[in-house]
Formats: C-alpha cells, structure tokens, sequence
C-alpha cells in the first residue's frame, strides 16, 4: 500500500458510495455512542471503537453511525458502549475490550442478541432526578 | 494516569473541542529521545485564577458534571511529563484561547507506550462539532511528514460519523503512516 493522496481517497469514496446505492438495503440506522471521556480514554475506549471500526468492515455492514461522548458517569464499567439498533432495544453495555466489540457487532446488530453479561442498566430516572 | 501517550493527547485534545473552539493545531513531533505535542486552540480559555487551579486533580468547574470533585485530565498529563524528567506548559487567555506544549522524554524507563496514532487521529477527526483540526505529524527518526485537515476529510468523505467513512478515513491515515 502506497501513501494515499486526497484525490484517491475521494475517488475511494465514490465507488464506495455508488456500491452503497447498488445495494438493495431496507437496513435502518444503527447508532453506537462510545464513551470517550477521561475515564473511558483510560479503560481502553479507542481500542474499543477501533475493534468496532473494523468488525463493521469485516461484515459489511454500511448503515452504521459512530458517535462519541464524553463520561455519562458510569465511570466505574467504563468503556461503555450505547447501542440502538432496529429490532432491538437500546442497550448500554460496559466493560467493552476489542473482543466484546466485535461480539456487539455479531451478535447485537447482526445476530439480534442481547449479550447479557456487558448489559448495564440505566439507573432509574427517580434516582437520577434526586441526586441533581 | 492514561495506558499510552495517545490515550493523554486525545484528552488533552477533547478539552480544545469541548471549549468551543473553531480552529484546533496539533503540531506531533517524534525523534529518537522526545516526543513534542503542541495544542493550540482558539476556545474559550481560561483565567489565571483557574489556570493555576487545573493542575489540581482535585479541581473541576462543575459545568460538565453536576456532583464530581475532580477533574483528572490535565493533572494526569502533568504527572506522566513530570515523572519521566519531560516537561509540561500550559498557556490560557480568557476568550482567546489555549496553548499547551508538552515534551515526553521517550527515553525514560516509565513513559508509557506510544500507541496508535491511526485510532487516536480516527477519534479526534469524528467528534462532533464544528470546528477545524490540523494536524502536523513529524517523526524525524524515520523522515516521515505530512498534515491533515478535518476540514479537507469532511469535505473529501462527509460525514465522519459514519462507519463506512470512518473505514477509509482510517485507511487513509493509516496510509500517512507509512515509511516513505
């Protein structure tokens, strides 16, 4: 692989595209939020999103959004991985290695599974009122 | 304090982001012995009063997080800089702007590891918001140079957040990365 000029990534980008549109895809949207605060940083969330990065590839899959936020203080089970996939409910789960993240890709988005182990559960929106 | 170099600097970057700033520099300069990070940012800055205060990990503004005590990302750069005889500089202008200039001493039996650049990068240009970032990477030791704009990649691939974008922005930078 030879080092990669805009103009080739642009050119990359189109024939992505048109293969996108080719596609016969009634897929709706998935949205992944990574946990990337301090805390997240520090339990390993950008090898987390890289491991998500790549299981995407790796299964083709082209309705995928990857969005980052700071901590949503679950600090303690961090890196935390927020997911809404069709078909699903929206689920949170934490402590999120490379592994785990291709296994979210397997088996939540494509396999439709929940992987009760890494599930976290949202504290109750009382207890949450309570506090602030 | 952070597993690797990267981890720190992607922190330190994401302060430049969440300050509101339009325009963010990051100049990456490798050698042999060191490692130069400098940030400059055109966000909202700091006053001298809370410029002293960061540095302490038992500081925080209580904007972003209602209950907290401490604030860690600053002070954790300091501490790993400080440790392994690098140093660290912090520069703040209340509605100007930020500077930070960092030297990591990669000789030193306790600096952490590198990382990777590529994830760092693929991190920094998809964060939301509207805002530039440049990055200038140079590794003296292997010849390698060159620059990227957020900008010139949204304009290139659109939206960052979106996987199949991701996955050849990441192959693009892992291209950069290459030995000449």
């Amino acid at each position: 692989m030879a080092k990669m000029t805009l103009a080739e990534l642009k050119a990359l980008r189109d024939d992505k595209k048109k293969e996108i549109n080719r596609r016969d895809t009634d897929a709706h949207d998935v949205t992944i939020i990574v946990g990337m605060g301090t805390c997240g940083i520090a339990a390993g969330a950008k090898d987390a999103m890289s491991a998500l990065i790549d299981a995407i590839k790796e299964h083709d899959l082209n309705n995928v959004t990857i969005k980052q936020t700071g901590c949503m203080g679950l600090c303690h089970s961090e890196p935390t991985v927020d997911i809404k996939a069709p078909g699903m409910p929206a689920t949170i789960y934490g402590k999120v290695d490379a592994e785990i993240a291709r296994e979210i890709i397997v088996k939540h988005v494509i396999g439709k599974e929940l992987i009760s182990k890494y599930v976290l559960d949202r504290p109750a929106s009382d207890i949450m009122k309570e506090q602030n | 304090m952070h597993y690797t170099l990267c981890d720190s600097i992607l922190d330190l970057y994401q302060n430049s982001v969440e300050a509101n700033s339009k325009n963010v520099i990051m100049d990456f300069i490798q050698s042999e012995s060191s490692l130069i990070v400098n940030i400059k940012d055109d966000g909202k800055g700091m006053d001298s009063d809370t410029l002293n205060r960061v540095k302490d990990p038992f500081y925080t503004d209580g904007i972003k997080h209602k209950n907290r005590k401490v604030g860690l990302g600053i002070p954790f750069i300091i501490q790993t800089a400080e440790m392994t005889d690098g140093s660290f500089n912090l520069k703040s202008v209340a509605g100007k702007g930020t500077e930070l200039n960092i030297v990591f001493n990669l000789k030193h039996w306790d600096t952490p590891p590198m990382g990777s650049i590529v994830d760092m990068l693929i991190s920094a240009m998809s964060m939301d918001g509207d805002f530039e970032f440049v990055f200038n990477r140079e590794d003296r030791e292997r010849e390698l140079e060159y620059t990227v704009s957020r900008a010139e990649l949204i304009d290139v691939l659109g939206d960052l957040t979106r996987v199949t974008n991701m996955i050849l922005l990441k192959e693009f930078i892992a291209s950069q990365e290459l030995d000449n």
